[in-house]
């Protein structure tokens, strides 16, 4: 992964002091609250319905085993002892002290983190494929590009104060595990007629309260001009972008307005600009810069496997122990590199807030990272994390280590492998909660031969329209709203975060907290008896479509 | 007199600031001015005969490209900010600088704060002048917030990586 060299360094403990002296100047009344909001926020720092909230960075979703024990010691010292893992890879603590925040971030300057850019309106956190660097459909390791990205986006001078925040992906790979066309600008790594790679850039999508998929705005970037035609658009939106009203202000809006066609016309003019007169030739990336920060996405020394062996031995478990050919099932995936295996450690085990992980659950999953793999893990935007480079023939170990750690629940991928956002029990936008919802929805699809009888099924769940817990692209959304007080829950079919993106439908009206477990069961119902042979939710929902799940829904109101 | 930093240090403000609403040149103030691009745009030739030096002030949505006839004439260029949070003007003083080369101040007003100065030092503002009354010395420490940046910008023609690595 990458290393911070002595300019990242300095950048990192100067942000620190930065914050410090601001929050001391905050507490001594010379920096009004409306002042310091952006302050905190660009530093990572909500202020929440019971406690202030700290969100730090995970780099395109890559940490270490030494940060995550880290991360345990800060939220041992400095909060609760656990942490959860946001939908943008990042991590959050739910209870830090404002005036303590400083120490929290110099504590993570030691091991090459911050919190810069977390919240607020400027450019995010860069997220990609979980798997980037060992998928089977890569095109080109995605992390370099995600790296050169963070680095031109932090602390840049001309777009900390954008109309609204902003978020890139890159996909790397021929299916998208990043829902990039979600994202204010997604980039997809690719390569043109001559061989050569360069960047397809989509621009205005977005979820929040109008879902938007992104649209096509150059077919092929050639690569050295990633920085240059980056500015181009961030400037375009900064100086375009509706700042009058804050839900009409994500770049989605200018480019539906202007059409993307003219979007794409007044980016492409901008850029011209820059690389031919305002010297932008002068942030063309080098061949050297470029190799000197894809040196630091090596993979490992793989060692050579006798294939037969392996996959027998594997065979041979899994018919002696039925839990775990369940975990190879759902958890587990194969490599590009034979005989290595990359495996999701689930943090959805019931009743516990999708995402949350304890301080000593932190510390194990940087022990297994370290005993089974380089000591590198990767967090998901489906809020889970993946250790890549697993022997196979380690992975009954790894189990059994992992399930001793409450790391291993084998449901990857399926209706209890839901998203969710923190909602109305943390969040002050939450119209509901959805925590209780989540665990509900667990509890009552307890068995796990019907739970993986279900198969491939994602269900999303965020507490209000600002879709943090992604409803809009759940093959079930759930959503929270609210009615004259009262917590009702708006049921959304047939969305997709796939290359193929869907924003889903809604299914009819919302539903009470009562009756919304209900009412998923009955969708389920309907998929099983309507499926044909292997079919899963998605395909059956698109073939059968919306009403034969709106009749029985809601039977008993007619 | 009112004071402002100018270049990292604190200096006396002898400028006027004419509002956006006045029409004419007819009832203009004595000395250094500020005029709104609309005033200039319309009355440029008549304002050559000022006894003063004259300035424009653009707000943050009026387009920096309507003056780029006139920057050789203009000793100032003020930027304001309406609210600390319309980032608009950052844009328009990197548009001044890297695209049409203009030499003069760029000065911030408005609702500007300290916290902002690195960064709007790096999009080539030169001169603040703060709207509400502050410690102009204490707040000089923000244009060295951070020793360097990763991008280029109008105080640095190459990114980091080819200076440094």
């Amino acid at each position: 992964m990458y290393i911070y060299d002595q300019y990242d360094q300095k950048l990192v403990d100067e942000r620190v002091a930065q914050y410090r002296d601001q929050t001391n100047r905050y507490l001594d009344g010379q920096i009004s609250d409306e002042e310091f909001l952006p302050i905190r926020l660009q530093n990572g720092l909500y202020v929440q319905r019971l406690a202030p909230m700290l969100r730090i960075a995970i780099p395109y979703g890559l940490i270490s085993s030494r940060q995550l024990r880290a991360l345990a010691n800060i939220s041992r010292r400095f909060d609760k002892g656990y942490v959860h893992f946001t939908t943008r890879q990042n991590i959050q603590l739910n209870w830090p002290r404002l005036e303590e925040v400083p120490d929290i971030l110099a504590e993570l300057a030691k091991v090459q983190m911050h919190a810069i850019q977390t919240s607020g309106n400027c450019i995010r956190n860069t997220t990609t494929d979980q798997f980037a660097g060992v998928a089977v459909d890569e095109i080109e390791d995605p992390r370099p590009w995600c790296e050169i990205i963070r680095q031109w986006s932090t602390i840049h001078p001309e777009f900390a104060f954008l109309p609204r925040k902003f978020k890139i992906a890159v996909c790397g790979s021929e299916e998208d595990r990043a829902a990039f066309l979600l994202h204010d600008i997604g980039i997809q790594l690719v390569k043109n007629s001559n061989g050569e790679s360069g960047f397809h850039i989509y621009a205005g999508g977005g979820l929040g309260r109008t879902p938007v998929i992104a649209s096509s705005i150059r077919e092929y970037l050639p690569r050295q001009h990633l920085l240059s035609y980056l500015d181009a658009i961030l400037r375009v939106y900064n100086r375009y972008g509706n700042r009058d009203n804050k839900y009409k202000a994500r770049i989605k809006i200018l480019v539906k307005a202007w059409t993307p066609e003219v979007f794409a016309q007044r980016v492409e003019a901008e850029w011209q600009q820059i690389i031919s007169s305002d010297g932008g030739v002068n942030s063309e990336l080098t061949e050297n810069e470029v190799n000197r920060v894809k040196g630091f996405f090596t993979q490992p020394d793989y060692e050579p496997v006798d294939m037969l062996k392996v996959e027998a031995g594997l065979k041979a478990q899994a018919t002696d122990n039925l839990a775990f050919s369940r975990w190879l099932q759902r958890n587990v995936r194969d490599q590009k590199q034979p005989g290595y295996a990359s495996v999701s450690l689930s943090l959805k085990p019931a009743g516990v807030a999708p995402g949350d992980v304890t301080d000593g659950q932190l510390e194990s999953i940087a022990d297994l990272a370290e005993r089974f793999s380089n000591g590198e893990v990767r967090s998901t935007h489906n809020q889970n994390v993946v250790i890549a480079d697993v022997l196979k023939s380690a992975l009954f170990d790894f189990w059994q280590q992992a399930k001793v750690h409450g790391l291993a629940t084998p449901t990857i991928g399926t209706i209890n492998d839901m998203i969710c956002c923190p909602g109305g029990d943390y969040c002050s936008l939450a119209n509901a909660k959805s925590i209780p919802v989540a665990e509900a929805i667990q509890r009552r699809f307890d068995d796990l031969d019907y739970v993986y009888d279900l198969g491939d099924l994602e269900l999303n769940i965020s507490g209000c329209m600002n879709a943090c817990g992604h409803h809009h692209v759940g093959h079930i959304g759930i959503l929270g709203v609210d009615k004259k007080g009262e917590e009702w829950y708006q049921i959304q079919l047939g969305g997709s975060a796939s290359k193929q993106a869907a924003l889903a439908k809604v299914l009819g009206p919302s539903l009470s907290r009562d009756e919304v477990v209900e009412g998923i069961e009955k969708i389920i119902d309907v998929y099983v008896e309507n499926r044909l042979e292997g079919e899963a939710f998605l395909q059956t929902y698109q073939r059968v479509g919306m009403n034969k799940f709106k009749e029985r829904v809601y039977a008993q109101n007619a | 007199m009112h004071k402002m930093l100018s270049h990292g240090k604190v200096i006396d403000n002898s400028w006027t600031l004419v509002a956006a609403d006045v029409p004419t040149t007819d009832n203009l103030p004595t000395g250094d001015i500020l005029v709104p691009l609309a005033l200039w745009c319309g009355q440029h030739s008549v304002l050559k005969n000022h006894i003063g030096a004259v300035g424009v002030w653009l707000d943050s949505h009026e387009e920096i490209e309507t003056l780029t006839g006139y920057l050789d004439q203009l000793p100032v260029v003020a930027i304001n900010f309406p609210k600390f949070v319309d980032g608009r003007g950052f844009s328009s003083a990197r548009l001044l600088r890297d695209r049409y080369h203009y030499q003069g101040e760029i000065r911030a007003i408005g609702s500007f704060i300290r916290d902002q100065l690195f960064l709007m030092q790096r999009c080539g503002f030169s001169q603040f002048s703060f709207s509400d009354e502050i410690d102009l010395q204490a707040a000089t420490a923000s244009l060295s917030d951070f020793s360097d940046g990763y991008q280029t910008a109008a105080d640095q023609a190459e990114p980091l990586f080819k200076r440094l690595r």
